[in-house]
This record gives C-alpha cells, structure tokens and sequence, in this order.
C-alpha cells in the first residue's frame, strides 16, 4: 500500500514547504504530491530516501540540490539549475528548465523534456561509481558542458537543431553526446568531436530507453539515431594558460 | 543578484501597482531589502504634457527652495507637491519625495532641435552633481519612479504603487554588491523618457562612465546602472538610433561571431562596434528598459544572467524569472528565454 502526502503550495515559502516535504518522508511517505508550486526554491534539498515527489507548477531555482535518492518530478517548467550539486536519484522535467541545469551534479539523472538555457551540465563531475547523467529532449544553449569534469551528457535536439555553441568549453573530463552532426566551429578551446563507437551506442542506450519511457517517446529511432560525440582534448585544457610548466 | 520584471501592454490598458509588487516580491531571494523600486508610465494624464520630476529631499526647508529657483528660471512649475507616502515599519525614510510638474521654456535653449529635452537633462545633471540635498530621479512626461531602500512590499506600500495606473511598469529588487544600498542607488534609473533596471554588473562601467562623461552626462549615484540609462538616452534620443541597432551597439556580437555572419551584415556590424567601442557594456548583465512607446529586454553575450520572455495577449513581461511572470499573469500564453544579446522589443500600437 503506497502512503501518499499531498501538499498545497500556493502561497508558501519555501522553507515551511520543505519542512512538510521533509516531514512527509520521515513520517514513511512514499509518494507527495505538491500542488500548486510556484517559484519555491530548494525543493527537495538535501533530500534522502526512496519517496517520489510530484510537483505540480513551476518550481523555483536549485531544484533537488543536494538530493540523495528521491525522484522528483516536475510536471511544468523549472527555473535555474535544477539538480545542482545532486548526489543520488532523479529529476524528470516535462517542461523546460533555465540556465545552468545539472550545475555541479556529482551523481543521478536529470532528464528534461524540452529545452534548456545556456551552460548546461557546468561543472558536471564523477568520481568512481559516482557518474551523473543529463539527458535533454529538446534544445540546449550555449556553454554546453562548460567546465566538465565528469559525467554524461545527451542532448536529443527533438525540437529542431540544437543551438548551443561553444560546447565543452573548458571540459576535461566526461563526454557530451548530440544527436545528429555538430559543426566544429560550435566547440570551444579543449573540446574534440570523436566517432560514436558501437561501445558508446551499447553504453547510452538504456540511458535514452530510460528517457523515452519517461516522456512516452519511441525510444528506438533515438536510440539507433547519428551521434556526434564531444569529449576533453585533454585532461588539462588551461595548463598552458594559468600556469607555467 | 537582483531581481527585474517588466510588462508592458501593447493597447495602453492601465493597471495598477499592485501585480507587479507582487511579482517582485516573489524574487525576494534575489535582492537584500536595501533597495527596491518601480517605475509606471501613463500615470500622470493630466499633466501629460509636463515633464514629472520626481525629487528625493533631504530636507525639504532647506533643500527646496534652491531647486524652485533652479526650476522657475528656466521654465514654469504647473504644480508641485509631496509624492504622498506611507510610514513602514521596516522602512526608514531617509528621503522626502516630491514631484514637480515642470515646463521648460524652449526659447531658453534656442540653439538646440530638442531644447525642452536639453533644459531638462542639463538640469538633471546639474542638480544631482551639485549633491545640495535633492536628487531628481526622474524626469521624464507621464511617468514617475518610486523608490527606496527597503524590501520590495515595503517600498510599494510606502508609495501605495496600487494607487498608480500604468501600461508599462518596470521593477527591480536590488542586491547592492560593490557599493552600499542607498536610495539613489535603488532602481529604476531615469533620464527623460527612458527608465533602466538590471540585473547583474557593468565591469566596464569606468570607460563607459569616461565616454557618457563626455557628452556631458555626470555619473553621481555610486553604482553602474545609472551609466546605462545615459548610454540608452545617448544612442536612443540624442544619436536617433533604433533600439535594435542601439541593443547591438552596448552589446555587439562577439568578433568571431560577426565573421560568420552573411553577405552585408559583417560590415554593419563591424562599423557599429567600432563606433560605439566605448558605449559596450562588458561583464554579467541582464536589463530591461522602456520609454513611453517601447519595451526592452536583452542580456550580456555570455547571458551570465537569467531572463525569460512571457506573452499574454497584449502584454509582454520580461523577467529573471518565469515564477514572477507567472504571479502577475497565471493565464500566460507562451514562456520563451532569448538568446544572449538579442533584443526582445515590445512596441505600444500607435
């Protein structure tokens, strides 16, 4: 028997918000509805557990930062960085979501429907088992993968082309995957395009099965697409630049 | 930080103060309650043809009879009277706001093709640098800006903005980050017809307060924004430019960026950035500005600040973020997030 919380946002500061969020799961919650939501930051912050979070609304700036285990799912728009600096468990946005999405994510997924502003997945990063995946349905702006340090990145442009330019500026570590071909000339300093090997196709797959399950897409003309794959040309891109060897 | 919204309706349909107050309020997170303020234009039908100035005194027996005199000789006062306000508790007035209804004489500046706009500005910047305990802050026909340092809801509610009606508003919730919070550091900035709010930093803002300088603006409120409004009345008023070429000119495309650009546009561009090389505004910004006809919005090239578009019929807001468009206009038809530095202009219907 699943135990249900449902909790009315309309009007509600974020922090009582969260309180009754927080208070929901330690009360053995395993699914909350919130309706309602609009422009409350944080929700889900620092979060732990296997409760599944309903956000009915446009929930406000880091959305699930911190968060270790919970899913959350958005049901509208997200504004800034949703799953900044994420731990553990899942982010599924139906809508769009604002500049910097992923920011800092060390682990879990983040999967968005439509599109995203500029400097997505900024500072992604892993470390062992540790490995976060941003999956984008839509398009994705500039500073792509800005500063990547880990981490995968799948950007489905099912929207139309993908507008983001400078893509993987100062990446040096992790891999950015677009489908279809990706112009040289949108990849910034330290960033190199390589083949999709069957290896990666094998790899991603069930990262974008997971995703078009998620939305009701097809999954399989995306996942036997044409990908460009983007990767750091080197694990030191500013050596040359900050300091002397 | 800081926090911006603007909407405007295209038809000129009115509304009061109270929707944008709350819209602010919900980008609290982004200001400090050291500064908060909003500008309407329509407010002042039956003075429309008068130039509103809106003056913070310092003391009003002392400092107000220098700005009479300042005023009665280069023109009439039609009425002038306290701006009412509304004691807050969380607000102290450090200020006494008054407004001026004001009519220059043109043949005062007959040499000029805008004499009243001339007189108007050249009285601006002489009153604000003389520092004599009055500060105009703003100056343009049928608008006012009402401002404090306070949280948003407070300096709303010491103006009583619901009492105002206008068709375009903008608003802004000010986080003071290099220099302290002050009154006259509080948003919106004015000059005549043009009101300015931002979001973030001008770094460039010593060779673009070296350039305005030298058209004979005078930078006297200790913070980057108000350099931006005299760059917008510069390029807008005094050159005539449109306000896409005047957008492209504060913030061009990036050299590289014009390289790549088609058949005639290189060159255009190439010539506007060169022209205007010292009006670019560099580092992390997000503005909206306005004048009785136009609204605004754009960002820096590297869009290191959030704005989002929302349309409703009519109106057209634009904001840092969706959740304040969405207070003011729940029924919102579409949400859009321009590219960086292109311009989203919104035009009254003639």
């Amino acid at each position: 028997m699943v135990k249900q919380v449902v909790i009315d946002g309309k009007g509600v500061h974020y922090t009582p918000l969260n309180q009754q969020i927080r208070k929901a799961v330690a009360d053995g919650a395993d699914e909350i509805v919130v309706s309602n939501v609009l422009g409350q930051r944080f929700i889900g912050d620092g979060l732990r557990g296997n409760v599944t979070i309903h956000v009915y609304g446009v929930p406000g700036g880091d959305l699930a930062i911190f968060m270790s285990g919970p899913t959350i799912i958005v049901h509208g728009n997200a504004e800034h960085a949703p799953g900044n600096t994420m731990d553990a468990g899942k982010v599924v946005i139906h809508g769009s979501a604002g500049d910097a999405v992923a920011h800092s994510m060390r682990g879990g997924k983040v999967f968005v429907r439509g599109d995203i502003g500029y400097r997505g997945g900024i500072h992604m990063k892993q470390y062992e088992a540790q490995s976060p995946i941003l999956v984008v349905g839509g398009s994705a702006q500039t500073f792509l993968g800005e500063y990547m340090a880990g981490g995968l990145l799948i950007v489905l442009g099912l929207n139309g082309p993908v507008k983001a330019r400078e893509i993987g500026s100062g990446i040096h570590g992790g891999e950015i995957v677009i489908r279809g071909d990706v112009d040289t000339a949108c990849l910034a300093t330290g960033a190199t395009k390589v083949p999709l090997t069957d290896e990666d196709r094998a790899r991603i797959a069930p990262v974008i099965r997971e995703f078009a399950g998620d939305f009701g897409l097809d999954p399989e003309p995306l996942v036997n697409a044409e990908y460009t794959r983007i990767i750091p040309a080197s694990a030191r891109p500013f050596v040359g630049k900050y300091t002397w060897e | 930080m800081c926090g911006i919204i603007g909407v405007m309706d295209k038809k000129r349909r009115t509304m009061d103060g109270s929707g944008i107050r709350q819209a602010l309020s919900m980008m609290n997170e982004r200001g400090s309650g050291e500064g908060a303020g909003y500008v309407a234009y329509g407010i002042y039908p039956d003075y429309r043809d008068c130039y509103a100035l809106h003056v913070f005194f310092d003391n009003i027996r002392e400092n107000k009879p220098g700005l009479d005199a300042a005023l009665a000789q280069w023109g009439t006062i039609e009425h002038d009277e306290a701006i009412p306000t509304y004691d807050q508790p969380n607000l102290r007035a450090a200020h006494t706001p008054w407004r001026y209804f004001f009519k220059p004489d043109p043949s005062l500046a007959s040499a000029s093709t805008s004499p009243e706009d001339d007189i108007v500005s050249a009285l601006v910047m002489r009153v604000n640098t003389a520092r004599r305990g009055a500060l105009i802050v703003s100056s343009g026909k049928n608008l006012g800006v009402f401002k404090a340092g306070g949280w948003p809801e407070d300096v709303a509610d010491f103006y009583r903005i619901e009492n105002y009606e206008g068709y375009t508003w903008l608003a802004h919730n000010r986080y003071p980050t290099n220099t302290p919070g002050w009154w006259g550091g509080a948003h919106p900035f004015n000059l005549l017809g043009w009101s300015v709010v931002h979001n973030g930093e001008i770094t460039s803002y010593g060779t673009n307060r070296r350039y305005i300088e030298s058209f004979g603006y005078t930078c006297t409120m200790f913070t980057d924004t108000e350099v931006v409004a005299y760059l917008i009345d510069l390029l807008m008023r005094r050159h005539g430019l449109d306000v896409d070429f005047a957008v492209r000119a504060l913030a061009p495309p990036f050299w590289k960026e014009i390289d790549r650009m088609p058949e005639a546009e290189p060159e255009w561009n190439r010539a506007l950035r060169l022209t205007y090389a010292s009006a670019m505004m560099n580092g992390p910004f997000a503005i909206v500005a306005a004048d009785a006809d136009t609204m605004v919005g754009f960002t820096d090239r590297s869009k290191l600040r959030p704005m989002v578009v929302g349309e409703c019929a009519d109106r057209l807001y634009i904001s840092s973020e969706e959740a304040a468009i969405r207070a003011m206009e729940p029924k919102i038809e579409s949400i859009t997030m321009p590219a960086a530095g292109e311009p989203v202009i919104g035009r009254v219907a003639p």
